[in-house]
């Protein structure tokens, strides 16, 4: 029987990809980072380094490595404490040395592990093979810019020497929903840590997933299709459906022709929404990798290793859980404040201050979330200093300030900083404790014994809040709450 | 500064040249041009140069710094030694005249300074300046005009030198002779029809024929200590990492190191004094203090022992007049109360195979950024594709030493190959390293000659590469163990062997890393208690 049947299949994809740092200046040179400053006229970012004119020598940048060492530790990753560069060669003209300065043999990451929630809401461990720094190429273009047909191709060398982090997966993804939720939650954390804008459309974050599919027949035998490896997909959407035509290509192909295809890489055609076959890799590249010998090799000390740590600090996902636990906050509620690095350190400020209490957390999403809204902004792009939140809060707590005064408290605040207490004093807000004056008002009210006041004695209990609202009117600020406590009691 | 010498006009050259009248923008004999500009008759020389009244590099800045010459005199006067001598020489691919004046009027009018103020030196044509061009005598970079200085330039003009030109090499440092140079050979002061050694040497006939008064050269595998000794000057390689490679167009970026050549011991220290020292540019620098070499050097040196290498007493090929002149120079330590101490250096043999491993290698991958695609040589043929446009600029660009190092380096690092030759070489560099430490033991310095033979004619050794790698054997070690070594005149052969001309011997002093101040002042206990520094070539055209 020549009829193939696939009966069921399991999708394998593995990921690679590559991190644009947000460092100020380039990998191996103080030139102007690419990254950092997108739209600048093309080769205008350049130096006689970047140039590979003879002479020049590489000079490690030292804050891409310590990004890195950050990535790397976000993503539970070995850390190695001795590392190298080394000499990728090639030749092509948007790499003006032709070779590029890598990491062959000893990346700087190791072993990792990232979890994500995967499709079927269950937790999804992806496991990081590596992650290794070395430096992006130039662009070549086929065109002039507007889009004028030339003759020749141009190169612009903006993007040469960028630093960049290639982070390599296992193939432990298994849909092309969970292949694009990863990349989200890629992007998320190098947003958190602040190495890197992130921002796809600038290319900063370029993915290649690398997929395969074990496909069951009639019989019960399963057919490994070879891996294809896409390339650089740059948009969450189209990494999704390019992962997903690959799938589903690779599955047809089996059906129609028998064959499991070859190891190759592909492109992806965003006219046709196909992808397309760009090279077998029958025979492996040889790129004759050795040590660059300009570099000194890179030792990873416990103190800088433990200045990496702190750096990184608590990451969005520990933040989620700590404040679902410990605060009794919903997970959509945790995830708001642990969203962004800012949103979450300001936020810890406001915790910490507050000596940990949830009142915080609702005044935040209540009032703080309100005003982010109005003004468009995030939380500590607020101007209102996260120890103010704190003093609110224990306003509430000590009874001198209703909660439904909090949020006038927190607009004036926009406008002027001073203590939470100066402010509600200022807008009349606090309210007295003040036993004589709650008592000489209770004094005044019995003495009018107002109709609710007779029902009250009458057995009515439910009149004591009209009572209680007489007393408030009576307008002294003071405190509702005491105000109930002493009436009670005065009249039991 | 002007294109290479063309054949329609070198004649129209040579007659400026002679007459002295060259504003002297720089010229480059190309090989017609230069054997046209050698005929005698049709050539009437100026008179001796004032620069070569001067023995010492310190005795000219002194005159300077006294007024009794002016900056632009001397540089004046060593322009015309140039155009006297270089139409025979060819030492220097381009003079860089305006500029030199410039500075020279400059310290004149007091606004340049420094220790060196005045003192016209030339630049090995690898070493990238912003003024002229930097060739690294290849087809390749024939046009390149660097962009940005080394940072031994700024260094050199931060002590006040004149840079009075670049001088020719071996293409990109890759030769033992200077006849690789694609713009003709440079011939040996002391005999024209001889090599000046190599890779540096321009740069090492220039200071012996008193064209500048000291000169920089890159040494790889004894590319500054063979001409040196083939030249009869004193040259010294400090340790890797003592000067930045920052602007030396790199060969093999683990073994390179500038360093320099004089006419003295005090004149190569002064002149390295200048440029030594911490670069944040160059990662292989080393940060370390330089120490006070020229106030060491007056410091009486007594207890030194020297190292003598019993492997090589044994090596072959031998010049028999070179050995009894390195045996002379030993008993001359001897009574100059230096102790004499055996020492092993069992790797040694095995340098020159390392270093021709590891040099390619590192060569094939410093190279391939000339492709003529951002700059260089370009080929003017129709390519269809990229990869044709790269193959063919390389094939017309380069010369046959520098393809061949290529070659022998893409294979040695191609994946099957890498461990067998790459990684086997890197062993020995260990073993050679650990060698030298042993050795550094039971010594201060190890003597060795310089060069295995006096200068040779040039054309001998052009067909056999293997003869002329062979010359590099007591040089090599000192790259490959990052050590400094020295070269220093000790004697001439009896010419018998060189048509009646005496050819200079020198021998190669080695120490451990960062040991220059023991070097120097060893070399100069020598130095001081012989004349062999003092003799000068007799050029007459």
């Amino acid at each position: 029987m020549s009829e193939r049947v696939c009966t069921s299949y399991k999708v394998l994809v593995g990921m690679e990809i590559h991190v644009q740092l947000a460092t100020r200046t380039k990998m191996f040179t103080s030139a102007p980072n690419g990254a950092t400053n997108f739209g600048a006229a093309p080769n205008s970012l350049v130096d006689e380094v970047i140039l590979g004119l003879p002479g020049v020598l590489p000079v490690m940048n030292k804050r891409a490595v310590e990004y890195s060492i950050m990535v790397g530790l976000a993503l539970g990753c070995k850390i190695a404490r001795h590392t190298k560069w080394d000499r990728k060669s090639y030749f092509y003209p948007d790499l003006p040395k032709n070779y590029q300065i890598s990491q062959y043999d000893l990346p700087l990451c190791g072993e990792g592990l990232f979890e994500i929630a995967g499709e079927d809401g269950s937790t999804k461990k992806v496991r990081i093979r590596r992650a290794h720094l070395e430096e992006d190429a130039g662009k070549l273009l086929h065109e002039a810019p507007g889009g004028h047909r030339i003759d020749h191709s141009i190169v612009d060398l903006n993007r040469a020497g960028t630093p960049l982090l290639e982070i390599v997966t296992e193939p432990d993804l298994s849909s092309p929903k969970d292949v694009a939720t990863f990349g989200q939650e890629l992007q998320k954390l190098v947003q958190f840590l602040g190495v890197s804008e992130g921002q796809m459309q600038m290319g900063h974050m370029r993915f290649e997933p690398n997929i395969n599919v074990h496909i069951t027949d009639q019989t019960g035998q399963v057919h490994k299709t070879a891996i294809t490896e896409i390339k650089n997909l740059n948009s969450f959407n189209v990494l999704e459906r390019a992962t997903a035509y690959e799938i589903q290509r690779q599955i047809q192909n089996w059906i129609d022709t028998g064959s499991l295809g070859k190891k190759s890489t592909m492109g992806w055609d965003t006219g046709s929404e196909t992808t397309f076959l760009q090279r077998e890799k029958e025979e492996a590249h040889d790129y004759r990798y050795f040590p660059d010998p300009d570099l000194v090799p890179v030792e990873v000390s416990d103190q800088w290793l433990a200045e990496l740590i702190a750096q990184v600090g608590e990451l969005p996902a520990a933040r989620r859980v700590r404040y679902v636990d410990a605060l009794g906050l919903s997970p959509a509620d945790a995830a708001t404040l642990a969203g962004d690095r800012a949103t979450g350190d300001y936020f810890e400020k406001a915790l910490l201050a507050a000596g940990g209490s949830r009142r915080v957390a609702t005044l935040v999403l209540t009032h703080g979330r309100r005003l982010c809204n109005e003004r468009a902004c995030s939380l500590s792009e607020l101007g209102i200093l996260p120890e103010r939140i704190a003093e609110i809060a224990k306003l509430i707590d000590d009874n001198k300030l209703a909660p439904s005064s909090a949020g006038a408290v927190f607009d004036k605040l926009m406008d002027e900083d001073a203590p939470a207490e100066q402010i509600a004093k200022s807008l009349n807000l606090i309210q007295s404790s003040d036993s004589s004056a709650i008592d000489a008002a209770i004094g005044d009210l019995i003495a009018k014994n107002p109709p609710p006041l007779q029902d009250f004695r009458a057995g009515k209990q439910a009149a004591l809040g009209a009572l209680v609202g007489m007393i408030m009117k009576s307008g002294k600020g003071l405190n509702p709450k005491l105000v109930q406590e002493r009436l009670k009691q005065r009249l039991s | 500064m002007i294109g290479r010498a063309r054949w329609e006009n070198a004649q129209h050259k040579a007659r400026r040249l002679a007459a002295g009248i060259s504003k002297a923008k720089g010229f480059c004999a190309s090989r017609l041009a230069f054997d046209l500009i050698c005929i005698p008759e049709r050539i009437s020389y100026p008179s001796t140069s004032v620069i070569a009244e001067f023995d010492t590099l310190i005795a000219a800045r002194d005159a300077v710094r006294a007024k009794r010459i002016s900056a632009v005199e001397l540089t004046r006067a060593t322009l015309a030694q140039i155009d006297k001598l270089d139409p025979v020489l060819h030492a220097f691919n381009s003079t860089t005249a305006d500029h030199a004046l410039e500075q020279a009027k400059a310290v004149d009018a007091g606004t340049r300074t420094g220790p060196l103020a005045g003192v016209p030196v030339a630049l090995k044509d690898n070493i990238c300046t912003t003024f002229g061009t930097t060739t690294c005598a290849s087809k390749m970079l024939e046009n390149f005009r660097s962009p940005y200085d080394a940072t031994v330039v700024k260094k050199l003009d931060a002590a006040g030198a004149i840079v009075i030109g670049k001088t020719n090499l071996d293409e990109f440092a890759m030769g033992g002779s200077t006849e690789n140079s694609s713009f003709g050979p440079t011939r040996n002061p002391w005999d024209p029809s001889r090599v000046p050694g190599g890779s540096s040497g321009g740069s090492a006939a220039a200071v012996a024929a008193q064209m500048c008064c000291a000169a920089l050269g890159s040494d790889t595998g004894g590319s500054i200590r063979q001409p040196a000794s083939l030249c009869g000057i004193v040259g010294i390689k400090p340790t890797y990492g003592r000067v930045s490679r920052f602007g030396l167009v790199a060969f093999a970026s683990s073994l390179d190191q500038i360093g320099t050549f004089g006419w003295t011991v005090a004149d190569a220290a002064a002149l390295l004094q200048a440029i030594a020292g911490h670069d944040p540019r160059d990662s292989t620098s080393v940060d370390r203090p330089v120490p006070g070499y020229l106030s060491e050097l007056s410091q009486p040196m007594t207890g030194l022992r020297i190292g003598i290498a019993r492997e090589y007493a044994q090596t072959k090929g031998m010049d028999p007049q070179v050995r009894r002149a390195i045996d002379a120079a030993i008993a001359k330590y001897k009574e100059l109360g230096a102790a004499i101490v055996d020492v092993a250096l069992p790797h040694a043999e095995y340098g020159v195979a390392a270093y021709y491993v590891i040099a390619p290698c590192e060569a094939s991958s410093n190279l391939a950024r000339y492709d003529g695609a951002h700059y260089g040589h370009r080929t003017k043929e129709k390519v269809n594709d990229v990869v044709e446009l790269f193959s063919r600029s390389r094939a017309e660009g380069f010369g046959d030493e520098v393809k061949r190092r290529i070659m022998i380096g893409t294979y040695a690092l191609s994946s099957g190959y890498y461990d067998a030759y790459y990684l086997r070489a890197l062993r020995i560099r260990r073993l050679i390293k650990n060698d030298f430490d042993a050795a550094f033991e039971k010594c201060d310095v190890i003597l060795t000659p310089t060069a295995p033979t006096p200068a040779f004619p040039i054309g001998e050794k052009s067909a056999d590469p293997l003869a002329m790698y062979l010359l590099d054997v007591f040089t090599v070690t000192a790259n490959i163990a990052g050590i400094p070594g020295i070269s220093v005149p000790c004697g001439f052969t009896d010419g018998s062997t060189s048509g009646g001309k005496a050819l200079p011997i020198g021998f190669q002093l080695l120490g451990p890393t960062f040991s220059e101040s023991t070097l120097f002042r060893a070399a100069e206990m020598y130095q001081s208690a012989t004349d062999w520094h003092t003799r000068r070539p007799t050029l007459t055209a």
